[in-house]
């Protein structure tokens, strides 16, 4: 094990220029986060070499890391090399292999049961994965999970704050429980209070306050500490859109600050508003990239077709076998193909032909995306 | 020092949170307060007005001396007459009478006779402490015998109550019911606190935090020694005020007694906790230790005169051994030094529960 981290901390300094220029590149422009395989190799090199800088800043005091971080290089916030993990026979999530960046919001898309909160847990250190390897901010886990764990902030997916004490109380309480001295706490308490719109409600128990009420304390609680890494497990499935929005504005002000955010979702809603997109369908990773990117690279074809009595030519269209996934929405059916069958899409216009419903194509959606890439029932 | 700082906002946290929750505030000086009234009055081992039924088949003048001399004693009381042996069991039988009393026609005839018991006591056998009392009637110099002439029977031993002289029932039962209570609120509150932050998801959001096993389970016990050491003192004052029983040991010594006992009584407490998955599960668990608590400790029942698994089970309760430990301090004015193996095995049971509860406790995280 040291003599691996030896050799990685020496080719990350004969990388670190050429890897500093990809830092720059996903500082400026969030496209290049999507690279290829043989990149992701020198990265590691890079994280552990940042290791010790990171090792100093976290050293120095709490959440100083983030601070520390800025001036050092654009090293990705968490990497993951083959991370699997097995509970019993069955494969939760299977060779995983993970770079995200810092600064960005990253989003895990996957359908329920995916393994998008499985690898949640071990990127954060709650759960020791089966094979493979995590760096977090250079901090390997789970050897260094104790490091590791006050430089990442965690937001359930349910409510898991006191409802019987107060906002205040809440916030003061994880503060205390995080180490922050008297100061600090008092400092951040008022500071988040005021961010998230929280101050009138301070004295207001949890168990009286609305969804987007709470969901604003949570986001606080999970940023008292100032953490460097953010963790969201599917945070808005509850809210309604404008109180998602004004969450998401939250969130934007957050990455801003260097904050790196992860957001595991099955919302396309969600998703869309992520700088990069990882989509996983039974335990594996199995597309990634911008949201953009991966909607404009899909090679299969969508078409719609309108219409009335929209069962029979469904179910005509189910019945060539050709289509991956066809749904409907209101008078208007999305069929979607797979690429390399040329004619598929005649053969649809034939099938429908005769019902009188009209058929054209039209653009993808990250919800193509979504269902190109994982597979149904 | 950071590790202290957790403990102490867990704890600060967990008093805050009963401080409001006003049912467990409630129940944590009402428990107390009910039990000892209700033990303390209700509960009462000197046996009077036994419900008794008599069949007096002699109807000589010395017959119904012999009856009124029984209920001169008050333990019983004659409620029925019947004309038969057969109907007094059938009396029994409908909860009638817990006791007959047969007076054949012969009575005099057998009284001078000193080898033949002169009555019959019928008793029913299905209450224990009936069946101990009817050896006392037994035993009891009738007024009636003497006149006979029979020769008073020599008895072979006599005995003398050391620490309770008077044999009052509040005496015997008032410590150990510090002991009972104790295991009620304290396993309840403790199997209830951990299982309620699972319930309400507050247990994901603490394994993000820094907090470690250790000091979330340190930080849950500590209030509730407190509270512990509080619902002793109550008891306590409501026992020697109301029902004058002694305190002969040192405060001192009752009180360290008292907090290792409640250490171990938490300890069970968290193991339960990290076995229930809801809070139903986690009452259901408590009663499962509060039962034998109270039958195999020796509270209600002579430890020694236990078959030898029902003693061992009564090691792994703590209630046997604290029973030993406060009616050592407070009846008998020991020290703690003369208690050593009793509060060695409180030390025990604490230690194998705690290390059982954390090693669960983990597990469940992964």
């Amino acid at each position: 094990m040291d003599a691996a981290t030896m050799t990685d901390a020496t080719r990350g300094v004969s990388v670190d220029a050429g890897a500093g220029n990809t830092g720059d590149g996903s500082g400026s422009s969030s496209g290049s986060g999507s690279g290829s395989g043989s990149s992701s190799n020198d990265n590691v090199g890079n994280s552990s070499g940042a290791s010790s800088a990171g090792n100093a800043g976290s050293d120095s005091g709490d959440g100083s890391g983030n601070a520390g971080s800025t001036s050092g290089t654009r090293d990705p916030a968490i990497v993951a090399i083959g991370l699997t993990r097995r509970f019993g026979r069955t494969v939760a999530v299977d060779a995983v292999d993970l770079e995200i960046p810092r600064a960005k919001i990253y989003g895990f898309l996957g359908p329920n049961g995916c393994g998008k909160s499985t690898t949640f847990r071990m990127l954060c250190g709650l759960l020791t994965p089966t094979e493979g390897e995590v760096r977090v901010m250079g901090h390997s886990i789970p050897r260094e999970a104790e490091t590791v764990r006050p430089l990442i902030g965690y937001m359930t997916q349910q409510f898991s704050l006191y409802r019987d004490l107060s906002v205040r109380e809440n916030l003061d309480f994880l503060g205390k429980v995080r180490g922050l001295s008297r100061r600090r706490r008092r400092e951040r308490i008022a500071g988040s209070l005021q961010t998230y719109d929280l101050e009138r409600l301070a004295r207001r128990r949890p168990e009286n306050l609305s969804g987007g009420e709470r969901q604003r304390l949570a986001l606080a609680a999970a940023v008292l500490h100032e953490p460097p890494i953010l963790l969201l497990d599917e945070p808005t499935s509850a809210v309604d859109p404008r109180t998602r929005r004004s969450f998401w504005d939250n969130l934007f002000k957050l990455i801003e600050e260097d904050v790196t955010i992860l957001v595991s979702t099955h919302y396309m809603e969600e998703a869309e508003r992520c700088h990069q997109l990882a989509i996983l369908d039974r335990g594996k990773l199995v597309a990634e990239g911008e949201p953009k990117t991966l909607i404009g690279n899909l090679a299969h074809t969508v078409l719609e077709v309108e219409g009335e009595r929209l069962g029979r030519v469904r179910q005509r269209i189910a019945e060539l076998g050709i289509a991956r996934s066809v749904a409907q929405l209101g008078n208007r059916l999305r069929v979607l193909l797979d690429p390399g069958d040329t004619e598929a899409a005649e053969r649809v216009g034939a099938a429908v032909a005769s019902s009188g419903a009209t058929i054209a194509r039209t653009r993808p959606g990250l919800e193509d995306v979504f269902v190109a890439a994982t597979e149904g029932d | 020092m950071r590790s202290l700082q957790r403990i102490f906002a867990v704890a600060g946290k967990e008093v805050r949170q009963l401080a409001r929750d006003r049912l467990t505030f409630g129940m944590i000086l009402g428990i107390p307060i009910v039990l000892i009234m209700l033990f303390g009055y209700a509960i009462n081992l000197d046996v009077r007005n036994l419900r008794t039924g008599i069949v007096d088949e002699a109807g000589t003048q010395l017959s119904r001396k012999l009856v009124a001399d029984l209920v001169a004693t008050q333990v019983v009381d004659v409620v029925s007459r019947e004309d038969s042996v057969e109907a007094l069991e059938a009396a029994m039988q409908r909860n009638e009478i817990v006791m007959g009393l047969h007076i054949p026609s012969d009575l005099e005839r057998r009284l001078a006779d000193p080898n033949r018991a002169a009555a019959q006591l019928l008793v029913d056998g299905t209450d224990p402490l009936i069946a101990g009392i009817a050896g006392a009637i037994v035993a009891m110099p009738l007024d009636v015998r003497a006149r006979v002439a029979a020769p008073p029977p020599r008895t072979l031993l006599s005995a003398r109550a050391f620490f309770n002289p008077e044999q009052r029932s509040a005496v015997m039962i008032v410590p150990g019911l510090i002991g009972v209570i104790l295991t009620l609120t304290m396993v309840l509150f403790t199997a209830v606190a951990i299982v309620r932050e699972r319930e309400q998801g507050n247990l994901e959001l603490l394994i993000t935090t820094p907090v470690r096993t250790t000091e979330l389970m340190a930080g849950k016990i500590l209030p509730y020694i407190a509270i512990g050491l509080i619902q002793v003192t109550l008891i306590l004052i409501v026992g020697s005020t109301l029902f004058d029983v002694p305190i002969r040991g040192t405060l001192a010594d009752l009180y360290l007694a008292s907090a290792a006992y409640i250490a171990a009584l938490l300890g069970l407490g968290l193991l339960i906790s990290t076995i229930a998955k809801i809070q139903f599960q986690a009452f259901q668990l408590t009663f499962f230790i509060m039962l034998p608590s109270i039958l195999l400790s020796g509270f209600v029942f002579p430890f020694d005169g236990m078959p030898p698994l029902a003693q061992g089970i009564a090691q792994a309760l703590p209630l046997t051994h604290f029973i030993v430990l406060v009616r050592g301090i407070v009846l008998k004015g020991a020290e703690l030094t003369d208690l050593l193996v009793p509060l060695r095995n409180l030390g025990i049971v604490f230690v194998v529960a705690m290390t059982l509860a954390i090693i669960r406790f983990r597990k469940r995280l992964d």
